[in-house]
C-alpha cells in the first residue's frame, strides 16, 4: 500500500483521449492476425507459443472460432475484448485448464514441463488453512518435496515484497497482499509462460497500479512469456508489447505497442493508443 | 484502527480472569436459589431435593464405588458406540462425497434409513440382542452415524471448486489434493457433525439404559426411581448435564486446535 500511495499525481491523471487520438498512428500499427510483431528477446528463457486453427465449443455455443497466433519467447501479450468474447476461454486453453474442441497449441520444440506453465487467477485462490509460505510452496508442484523448497518459496515471497508475512494465515492479508502471494506462488517454480486471468480485476485503483508495476518488474527480471487477459485497456497498453483484440471468438486486431519502458501512465501516447483500441472495442462512432 | 477494533481489547484488560468464570455464573446462581428455596421450605424434598442432599447422595454413591462404576460403564458404551457409528458415517461421507458411483449406490438407501427415528427400533433391538451390551452399542452407533455422515458429505461437496482447480493446475496428485485441499476444506462441516453426534450419543445411551440395562447411569436412575430415591435421580440428571458439557468442550478444543486458520476460531 505504501508503494501505491507514493505514485505522483501526474501518473494517475486522466488525459482526455479524444485530444490526442492523432498520436496513436505513430505508435500503433494494426496488423493481420497471426503474424508475430516483435523479434524474440535474445536473453529470454520463456516459451514460445504457437496456436493453430483453435476452436472451442460448449455444447452448441461456439466460443472460439479459429484462432491462429504466434507469440515469440518472452513477449508480453495482452488480450482484451468485451465480456463473453472468448478471451478467458482462450487463456484457459493455453493454460491447459480446458481441452480444445479442435486445433492445436504448442510451446516450441521441447515438451514443456507442467511447472513451466503457470496461471494466476482473478481470485487469489490461496489455501486458507495453509500459512503464506506453505501456500507459495504449492507452486513448486512436484518439486515441493525437494531440499531447497523452503528457500525457493522464501525467495519468491521476497520478490513480491511479502517476506515478513510468511508465517501469517491468508485470512489476515489484504486483497492486494493475497494477490501478491498468489503471484509468488505462480513465480516460485520459475515458469517459462505465465497466464494471467484478470488478476487485478478485483483490486482498488491504487493497489492495482502498484501491482501492474510489480508484474512488469518480475516479467522484466524473469523473462517469461506473459499472456494477460484483461478488460482494462489502459492496463493492457501500459504493460504489454502487443495487444490482441478478440471479437466473436476471433482475433480482430493485433496491435504492437512499441513504447519504451517504464511507461508513463497517463502519457499522451498511451492515452491515444488506449482511445483507438477502445474505439475498436465499442464499435465505430464512439471515439469522436 | 477503528473504534470497534479496539473494543474487545479494552474489555479483556478490565476483566482478565472473570472471562473464564462468566459462563458458570448462571448455573451457580440457579444452584444457590434452589438451595435457598429448599431451606426455606418452598420446595418439598419429595418433589425436588436440595442440592446439598443431592451432593450427599453423590458422595455416598462415590464412596460405595457404585457411581464411578456406572459412569465408567456409560462412558465406555458411549465412546465405543460413537467410534463405530461415527467411523462408518465418516467413511460413507468420504466415499459418497468423492465418488459419484458410491453416492448413487448408497445415498438413497441411507436417506430412507435416516428418516426412521432410531429410538423406535428399541423393541426390535431388544428382540435381536436382548439387553446385552451390543444392543446399546448398536443404538448409539446408529444414532451417531447420520449427523457424521451428512455433515462429512456436505463438507466435501462444498469445498471451493476454485481451490480444487488450483490444486490440479499446480500438479497435486489425487491423494495430495485430498490431504491438502479437500479434507481441510471439509473439516469445519465435519466438526458440526461431530458436535451434533455427541448430543445424540448421550440421548440414545440414556434412553437405552433406562429401558434395557443392568448397569450404567440410566440404569442407576431407574433403580433409584423404584426405591423413591429422588436425590439419586436428580444426581444422574446433573451428571448427564456435566458429561454433555465435557463432550462439547472436548470437541471445541479439537476445533480450536485444527481450525486455527479460520477467522471464526482463531484466538485473536
Amino acid at each position: 500500500m505504501q508503494q501505491a500511495l507514493r505514485i505522483p499525481l501526474s501518473d494517475v491523471d486522466v488525459i482526455d483521449s479524444t485530444d490526442v487520438i492523432g498520436h496513436a498512428e505513430a505508435f500503433c500499427h494494426a496488423r493481420k492476425p497471426g503474424v508475430s510483431p516483435q523479434p524474440a528477446r535474445p536473453e529470454a528463457r520463456g516459451l514460445p507459443l504457437a496456436i493453430r486453427d483453435l476452436h472451442k465449443s460448449f455444447g452448441d455455443n461456439e466460443v472460439l472460432r479459429g484462432i491462429d497466433l504466434d507469440v515469440p519467447v518472452g513477449q508480453f501479450v495482452a488480450i482484451v475484448g468485451q465480456s463473453g468474447c472468448g478471451k478467458s476461454t482462450l487463456l484457459r486453453l493455453i493454460a491447459g485448464l480446458d481441452k480444445p474442441t479442435s486445433g492445436s497449441i504448442s510451446f516450441g520444440e521441447a515438451a514443456a514441463r507442467p511447472e513451466d506453465i503457470r496461471v494466476m487467477f482473478q481470485e487469489p485462490r490461496l489455501l486458507p488453512w495453509a500459512r503464506v509460505l506453505a501456500n507459495v510452496e504449492v507452486g513448486l508442484g512436484r518439486e515441493r518435496q525437494s531440499a531447497g523448497a523452503h528457500e525457493r518459496a522464501r525467495h519468491a515471497l521476497e520478490e513480491v515484497g511479502l517476506a515478513e508475512k510468511r508465517d501469517q494465515w491468508p485470512a489476515v492479508l489484504s486483497g492486494g497482499q493475497k494477490q501478491r502471494v498468489a503471484l509468488a506462488r505462480a513465480l516460485v517454480s520459475g515458469p517459462r509462460l505465465l497466464a494471467f486471468d484478470e488478476p487485478l480485476g478485483a483490486l482498488d485503483a491504487l493497489t492495482r497500479i502498484a501491482m501492474q508495476r510489480l508484474l512488469e518488474r518480475v516479467w522484466a527480471d524473469q523473462t517469461f512469456t506473459a499472456i494477460l487477459v484483461t478488460h482494462d485497456v489502459a492496463e493492457a497498453v501500459a504493460l504489454a508489447d502487443r495487444v490482441l483484440v478478440i471479437e466473436d471468438g476471433r482475433i480482430a486486431e493485433d496491435i504492437s505497442v512499441d513504447l519504451p519502458r517504464p511507461r508513463q501512465r497517463g502519457s499522451a501516447e498511451l492515452a491515444a493508443l488506449e482511445g483507438s483500441i477502445l474505439g475498436q472495442l465499442l464499435g465505430p462512432g464512439t471515439t469522436g | 484502527m477503528s473504534l470497534i477494533d479496539s473494543l474487545p481489547k479494552v474489555r479483556k484488560l478490565n476483566l482478565p480472569k472473570a472471562d473464564g468464570l462468566l459462563p458458570w455464573l448462571v448455573p451457580l446462581a440457579i444452584l444457590l436459589i434452589w438451595q435457598a428455596a429448599s431451606l426455606a421450605g418452598l420446595v418439598s424434598p419429595r418433589v425436588l431435593p436440595a442440592p446439598s442432599d443431592v451432593a450427599r447422595a453423590g458422595w455416598k454413591l462415590l464412596w460405595s464405588g457404585e457411581l464411578g462404576r456406572n459412569i465408567w460403564v456409560s462412558f465406555w458404551r458411549a465412546s465405543i458406540g460413537f467410534l463405530i457409528g461415527g467411523g462408518i458415517g465418516f467413511a460413507f461421507g468420504l466415499a459418497n462425497g468423492l465418488s459419484q458411483l458410491s453416492a448413487k449406490l448408497t445415498d438413497t438407501t441411507l436417506q430412507m434409513i435416516r428418516n426412521v427415528p432410531h429410538l423406535a427400533l428399541i423393541p426390535l433391538v431388544i428382540l435381536w440382542f436382548g439387553i446385552d451390551e451390543s444392543a446399546k452399542l448398536f443404538l448409539v452407533a446408529l444414532g451417531v452415524f447420520f449427523p457424521v455422515y451428512l455433515n462429512t458429505l456436505h463438507g466435501i461437496r462444498t469445498v471451493d471448486p476454485q481451490l480444487i482447480e488450483m490444486g490440479r493446475v499446480y500438479g497435486m496428485t489425487d491423494s495430495e489434493l485430498f490431504r491438502r485441499v479437500i479434507f481441510p476444506g471439509a473439516l469445519p462441516s465435519i466438526f458440526v457433525g461431530l458436535r451434533f453426534a455427541l448430543g445424540i450419543m448421550w440421548l440414545t445411551l440414556i434412553v437405552a439404559e433406562t429401558i434395557a440395562a443392568s448397569s450404567g447411569l440410566g440404569y442407576m436412575a431407574m433403580q433409584a426411581r423404584e426405591f423413591m430415591q429422588i436425590d439419586v435421580v436428580v444426581l444422574s440428571i446433573l451428571i448427564y448435564a456435566l458429561l454433555g458439557k465435557v463432550a462439547d468442550s472436548a470437541s471445541r478444543a479439537l476445533e480450536r486446535l485444527t481450525l486455527s486458520w479460520h477467522p471464526a476460531f482463531s484466538k485473536h
